[in-house]
């Protein structure tokens, strides 16, 4: 099959993003890597159906969180306690994730019903806008807004982060958090 | 002790976090993706757009 260069530069310079995602959305590296690898797929059989000088990068996400959703979906009937079940696969697979210090945010991160998990993941960490982020979930942008706010709300209270500013370990962690941030 | 969540949560409704919370929590939600971001693309997706291109020498990275 021939691939056109800038669409194969494009899938493949989205591939971090779209594994930061998918690892967010199902705590697991190996899954993730499926979900991704199963998105380029689809994505490539279905290039024509991307409108050129649109965003790939959301199209990609797009295709990666529906199926994400409609593997949950499947697994949930599958798996009695569909909301418990990702904590503890974090749980007994902390290995999995390479760097220990993010293991407890995961767990809280774990704890999000998944529309809140994926709306802020999308707005917090992959960058997107409230719209394009409606867009890739398929929903209006003040659920967006209101899903990104219980999410963070919520966190809040799993990681005992309060508005005096504490936050639970010490200056080292903080030091380590506050790289390139804001 | 209470907390900005604990008084707001009677209401049903998400409490208004403190600016310096959400800060906090934007950095570690991103130190936490980022992480992956830098890993890079592995081998196995470059890998699979040369097998569905049929070419697997091709080398273009």
């Amino acid at each position: 099959m021939p691939m056109d260069e800038s669409v194969r530069k494009a899938v493949l310079g989205a591939v971090p993003s779209l594994r930061a995602f998918a690892i967010s959305l199902c705590g697991n590296v190996d899954r993730a890597d499926d979900l991704v690898q199963e998105t380029m797929l689809r994505a490539l059989a279905n290039i024509d159906s991307f409108q050129p000088g649109t965003n790939m990068a959301a199209w990609l996400f797009t295709i990666l969180r529906n199926h994400f959703r409609s593997e949950y979906r499947k697994r949930r009937r599958e798996v009695e306690d569909a909301d418990g079940h990702y904590a503890d696969t974090l749980k007994t697979q902390p290995e999995q994730h390479g760097h220990i210090e993010f293991r407890e945010f995961r767990e809280a991160l774990g704890h999000l019903p998944a529309d809140q998990r994926e709306a802020l993941i999308l707005v917090g960490a992959s960058g997107f806008s409230y719209e394009e982020a409606a867009h890739i979930c398929g929903c209006a942008v003040g659920t967006i807004k209101s899903r990104v706010n219980r999410a963070r709300t919520r966190l809040a209270e799993l990681l005992s982060i309060d508005n005096a500013g504490e936050f639970g370990p010490d200056e080292q962690t903080r030091a380590v958090l506050g790289r390139g941030g804001e | 002790m209470q907390t900005a969540v604990d008084r707001n949560k009677r209401d049903g409704k998400p409490a208004k976090l403190g600016r310096e919370v959400q800060a906090r929590l934007g950095q570690q939600l991103r130190a936490m993706y980022d992480d992956v971001v830098n890993q890079g693309v592995p081998d196995r997706f470059a890998d699979l757009l040369n097998r569905l291109e049929g070419s697997p020498n091709k080398d273009k990275h």
